[in-house]
């Protein structure tokens, strides 16, 4: 794997349009580009998990940096919180 | 804090929430993606299952610990509000706070959650009931918990005739008038539980 392109992250308030995204990116870009796909509330239903998406972020980790792309509101806010919880000198790597 | 109080204080905002949860998830189906009671909830049940833990920590310490434990759990967009709020309050609040020392925190709390949420007051949020609040919570005056928790419910219905321009009652532009926020109204029913328990 190229670790000199920046890593994709997927986070949908539904597990089904986070993992569907991810498929399609992979058919595009192969296996050039680090990519994970996080959905759901910790229960399991429609929302989104800081937890996971920090998993996600370091699954997709890259070296250039991570490019977190999200849904709505709360994707987004959580996904913002994700980032404050990565050490420093990671955290300035990742954009939403 | 005393520890019974402060078990109290905990058990009591979170209940408020568990038995609103089906009135903030209405207010959100009208003018938000419909989650708030639910998501709201399921922060406020994981806060109960850990009273005991943190009926027994410093107040600081269980204020972290509740901002904490709201991020990880809520799953929504007020995971990390409500998260963030109680966190910054947790790191600004001494062990005993006087009045003066809780104005200060609540002020650094609110600045952090505008910043995260990138809002301000007058956009139908949340900020709409904890600034007005806070204004409340700085004057020297008697009868300060009943004054606190009054002007906290009329600021929540203070957003029902204004019009949302953050989040996604934003989306609804005019439509959103008429409905209050739900936010807003989650922050007065926690504050009202909080006074009610301090005044005993």
């Amino acid at each position: 794997m190229t670790v000199s392109n920046v890593g994709i992250v997927i986070v949908s308030h539904s597990p089904k349009v986070a993992e569907g995204a991810a498929d399609m990116v992979r058919q595009m870009v192969g296996d050039s580009v680090p990519l994970a796909w996080t959905g759901g509330n910790v229960e399991g239903g429609l929302g989104t998990d800081v937890a996971a998406i920090i998993a996600a972020i370091e699954r997709a980790w890259s070296d250039a940096g991570v490019a977190v792309l999200v849904d709505l509101g709360g994707a987004e806010t959580n996904s913002e919180m994700a980032i404050d919880m990565l050490d420093s000198g990671r955290r300035e790597k990742v954009v939403v | 804090m005393d520890p019974t109080v402060q078990r109290k204080l905990i058990e009591q905002v979170a209940n408020a929430v568990v038995s609103h949860a089906d009135e903030l998830t209405t207010l959100d189906q009208a003018i938000g993606d419909g989650d708030h009671g639910l998501n709201m909830k399921r922060g406020a049940t994981a806060i109960l299952e850990r009273l005991d833990d943190l009926a027994a920590m410093p107040l600081p310490d269980a204020l972290k610990a509740m901002g904490q434990t709201l991020v990880m759990k809520v799953g929504g967009a007020s995971g990390p509000l409500y998260g963030t709020l109680l966190m910054t309050l947790g790191k600004e609040m001494p062990i005993a706070p006087k009045q003066s020392d809780v104005v200060r925190a609540f002020g650094a709390a609110i600045a952090a959650v505008k910043k995260i949420g990138r809002s301000d007051v007058g956009q139908k949020t949340m900020l709409d009931v904890l600034a007005p609040v806070h204004v409340e919570l700085a004057v020297e005056a008697p009868a300060l918990l009943a004054r606190v928790r009054q002007r906290g419910a009329a600021s929540a219905d203070a957003t029902i005739p204004m019009k949302a321009s953050k989040g996604r009652a934003s989306f609804l532009g005019e439509r959103s008038i008429g409905h209050m926020d739900p936010g807003a109204r989650s922050s007065s029913l926690m504050i009202a539980a909080a006074c009610t328990v301090m005044e005993e």
